[in-house]
């Protein structure tokens, strides 16, 4: 059992079009650099040295990693992590 | 306030929930609403709450219709091209709904003219486009009080949250900022499937009526994610920042202000 992750519809593109991928447990940029290897971009869209991007949310378990220990969470197999991107369409 | 026979049967199906009953349609009648942007999901908003009748509905809005926007802008048509969005939905919502005060504001929302234009209004609708403006919004609502439902869509993928201020996040406890200009393609180059604002906007006009009627749980401190092509709702939670620049405990921002327009996502 894997680290199920989340990906937003505009990351799709990078993913083959996947919803949902397997990533390794460990931390959370462990994770992403480790997924831009499979899905190259994935990592710079999400994070920037190693630093999560501050306009997109990464949440283990529905739990804002802001609110845990950032980029350091630890994730372990079996958690679902979802990345979400601030979005702003509506109106035009 | 008491309903004649014809809003009686207008609204039997309302009164007749015990959760609305005759007070809770008494309680629509007299909110007064502003929806900013009367586009993608302020036509689907201010459609139902005006079907609901829900008794001041104010629409800012200062583009014109044009046809690429009727793919999805249901409160539009071919007959209102050219015209005011705000004025092109309020002849439409008006005859859905002659009971409904439709008040059409016609300016781009800023800095200096968005804390007179909520101020008189019970609840705040964003159905906005851009990042600037939903900062802008969340900012004055938490500056005033004002209970705000904020939507927003890209492509198949569209996000819902309802902000109390002073009883939980807001939206820069979500997103502390917006993405940097000239990283993201527009809107208008990334798409978005017709019907997705319709089902962000309907459940965005819910969360409206539900405030007004005080019942069930408000989507507070929790961002619904909804993605069309896989078929799921997800939520997700806010915590409240107590360093957030605007609701923290020690607020940063002590005036509104505006930014250079940018748009989108990533």
């Amino acid at each position: 059992m894997a680290v199920r992750v989340k990906i937003p519809v505009p990351l799709q593109r990078l993913t083959q079009g996947k919803e949902e991928v397997e990533g390794d447990s460990g931390t959370v940029i462990s994770l992403i650099t480790n997924l831009d290897r499979k899905y190259p971009g994935l990592g710079e869209r999400i994070s920037e040295g190693g630093k999560l991007r501050r306009f997109v949310n990464v949440y283990v378990n529905e739990e804002d990693v802001r609110f845990l220990k950032n980029e350091e969470t630890e994730v372990k197999d079996g958690d679902e992590v979802s990345i979400v991107p601030a979005i702003a369409g509506g109106a035009s | 306030m008491e309903f004649t026979e014809e809003q009686l049967k207008r609204y039997s199906r309302h009164i007749i929930l015990p959760e609305v009953g005759g007070k809770g349609q008494q309680k629509i009648s007299a909110a007064k609403v502003l929806i900013v942007g009367a586009g993608g999901l302020g036509c689907p908003v201010g459609y139902y709450l005006a079907a609901a009748g829900v008794g001041t509905l104010a629409l800012v809005d200062n583009d014109a219709v044009e046809l690429s926007n009727l793919q999805r802008q249901i409160a539009h048509s071919v007959k209102t091209l050219g015209v005011n969005k705000a004025d092109s939905a309020k002849k439409t919502f008006e005859a859905l709904n002659p009971d409904v005060n439709v008040i059409a504001i016609k300016e781009r929302i800023n800095s200096k003219n968005i804390l007179e234009l909520i101020k008189d209004y019970d609840i705040v609708v964003d159905g906005t486009d851009n990042f600037p403006t939903r900062y802008l919004i969340n900012d004055a609502c938490v500056m005033l009080k004002k209970p705000l439902v904020s939507g927003a869509i890209l492509r198949f993928e569209g996000q819902v949250t309802t902000i109390l201020p002073g009883d939980g996040p807001c939206y820069r406890c979500l997103f502390e900022e917006p993405p940097p200009a000239g990283l993201v393609p527009s809107c208008q180059e990334a798409g978005v499937l017709g019907v997705l604002p319709g089902v962000i906007g309907a459940l965005q006009a819910t969360e409206v009526l539900k405030l007004i009627i005080g019942k069930g749980k408000p989507l507070k401190g929790q961002l619904l994610i909804y993605d069309a092509l896989g078929v799921n709702f997800r939520k997700v939670k806010i915590p409240k920042n107590s360093d957030c620049p605007i609701c923290g405990e020690n607020p940063k921002i002590k005036e509104l202000s505006d930014s250079p327009e940018q748009y989108c996502s990533i």
